[in-house]
């Protein structure tokens, strides 16, 4: 089994969400991240004075999948969420040692 | 002195208000028309309702109006000790208003600095009693003078603490509020309004309280920054207002409101009021777009708190000339005003090194000025103004200036009483601790956002 967590660019979520149950995800996690890669930041100016932030908002998708379907799943991502702008996000796999359905108790592939 | 032409110029009817209340105006009513008693002052049902409804928008300012503009200001931490503050200063105003506040201002009598005493806790005044408007033979009900006065004091004293939030104690804001009032509010409204009034009578020009209102609580709120010091972190931290849609509905219910402040001060609902409203309509909306262009000219985005700045900067800055302009002199008023209040705020304060910290004298102060000596320029009837065609520009231009310089010094004395008061009583500031969790919890034991 794979954790793909992929970073992305908030307004592409829906995109991916889309992309992702095409392939055949049953799930997945996401959550409201900040962060900066090779984007740095940006500027807000409030009444003439000038902040610099270096943390830029994104959403972190996290998909936990087999090992036949990872790269579909990260194929599909990387595709959806492509702008070809600097700041379109990362995408990372990780292995992933045990999964547990909480309400049966199933585990591994099954309780994907 | 013409009385009339000068009344008519000077919204502060407050001094016509008085007028019919001056023994010595109604003995000589009386020597002149022996014959025939003179019939009493008329209240017009149309001009109360007017009054009334201008009381209650000029109401709306402050809470919700001003407390979301400078609520959404400041940090989620702070922003319910903001709308406290103002609630609370404007409430404690409207008690010592009625107490001695009004009388203190426009009571009986008194000299050039401030009234008599014979109105304290209202004395003598009644349902049946009566101020006089800019018309002879036109009166309002007293009462509803009263609480249209009384919410400009209100509005006034909230508006100082535009500089001071996130940082000074509730009990030190309410025992300013106490002593400024009374120190620095009172003196000044009566200076401008009543008609033995220091300013009244040399001509000085101030439809709705650009001086009384703006002048005098931008210069305080500046002198109370640069005693109470600035907030921990500023300007190395990121310090940014926390809700700009709250400050964007503050800004459209603080123009809503302004039409009571600036149209009410004509004190009947006629011409007078009429000229008011459409000025506070394009000053406004030409100050709002200057703001932003100014935002472009300097390399930046034209920005929402921009435009919201740009529409508070029109309003301070017609508010003297509302009834004093023609639309046009209003408009060239806003586009002026907003872009010396811009570069106030943006390389004015960043340069001195001041914590102003909502830019009460940014926008108030400076846009009180430029408005105040402004109107010496637009009542000009050549500018499309309502002065007479035997205006002396020059003249009026340096009582003008000589009035703003009188308010810079006395609101700047009285406020560094005030404050000194206020420290000596409560200790003015909060811990670093209280400072650095927010005031939110420290003062007040609550949060805004759950």
């Amino acid at each position: 089994m794979k954790l793909v967590i992929a970073i992305i660019k908030p307004f592409k979520l829906d995109e991916v969400r889309e992309a992702l149950s095409d392939v055949g995800v049953a799930g997945m996690t996401v959550t409201e991240v900040k962060g900066f890669g090779r984007q740095k930041g940006q500027t807000e100016i409030y009444r003439g004075a000038e902040y610099s932030t270096n943390m830029v908002p994104k959403i972190k998708v996290e998909v936990a999948c087999g090992d036949d379907l990872s790269h579909r799943v990260v194929e599909a991502i990387q595709q959806a969420a492509n702008t070809g702008a600097i700041g379109d996000g990362k995408i990372f796999v990780l292995d992933l040692a045990q999964a547990v359905r909480i309400r049966t108790g199933e585990t591994d592939d099954v309780a994907l | 002195m013409k009385p009339i032409t000068k009344l008519a110029g000077c919204a502060g009817a407050l001094g016509l208000a008085m007028f019919a209340a001056l023994p010595a105006w109604a003995q000589d009513a009386a020597l002149q028309a022996p014959a025939a008693a003179p019939s009493p002052p008329t209240v017009n049902k149309g001009d109360t309702a007017w009054m009334m409804t201008s009381t209650l928008l000029v109401l709306m300012m402050i809470v919700p109006g001003l407390a979301l503009f400078y609520g959404g200001l400041t940090r989620a931490k702070n922003m319910l000790s903001t709308m406290t503050q103002i609630g609370a200063v404007a409430c404690f105003a409207m008690l010592i208003w009625v107490m001695w506040g009004y009388t203190e201002a426009f009571g009986d009598g008194g000299g050039a600095f401030i009234s008599g005493f014979g109105k304290a806790f209202l004395k003598g005044v009644t349902s049946d009693s009566t101020a006089a408007t800019f018309t002879p033979g036109v009166a309002i009900p007293e009462y509803v003078f009263i609480c249209f006065q009384m919410t400009f004091a209100a509005i006034t004293v909230a508006l100082v603490l535009g500089s001071v939030v996130e940082r000074m104690k509730f009990s030190a804001v309410m025992v300013f509020a106490l002593v400024w009032l009374t120190l620095v509010y009172f003196p000044v409204a009566h200076m401008v309004w009543a008609s033995n009034g220091f300013f009244f009578a040399k001509g000085a020009l101030d439809f709705a309280g650009g001086t009384v209102v703006h002048i005098n609580a931008g210069v305080s709120a500046l002198v109370a920054a640069l005693i109470l010091g600035k907030r921990l972190g500023y300007p190395h931290e990121r310090i940014v207002p926390h809700s700009l849609t709250m400050t964007g509905i503050g800004t459209g219910l603080l123009w809503v409101g302004w039409f009571g402040f600036n149209a009410g001060s004509a004190l009947e609902a006629n011409g007078s009021a009429g000229l008011a409203m459409i000025n506070t309509f394009v000053a406004t909306a030409s100050a709002g777009l200057f703001w932003m262009l100014a935002e472009r000219l300097n390399g930046h985005k034209g920005s929402a708190l921009g435009f919201c700045s740009g529409i508070v900067a029109g309003l301070v800055a017609v508010t003297p000339a509302a009834g004093n302009s023609g639309p046009f002199g209003a408009i060239i008023l806003g586009a002026i005003a907003s872009i010396v209040c811009f570069y106030a705020v943006s390389v004015l304060k960043p340069r001195l090194g001041y914590d102003d910290a909502l830019d009460a004298f940014g926008v108030h102060g400076i846009g009180g000025m430029i408005g105040a000596i402004g109107t010496g320029i637009v009542y000009a009837p050549g500018l499309g103004g309502p002065g007479k065609p035997d205006f002396n520009m020059g003249h009026q231009l340096a009582v003008q200036i000589e009035a703003v310089l009188t308010t810079i010094v006395w609101a700047g004395i009285g406020t560094v009483i005030a404050i000194f008061i206020a420290k000596a009583v409560t200790g003015l500031r909060v811990s670093a601790e209280v400072e650095r969790e927010g005031l939110d919890l420290g003062e007040h034991g609550e949060r805004a956002y759950n």
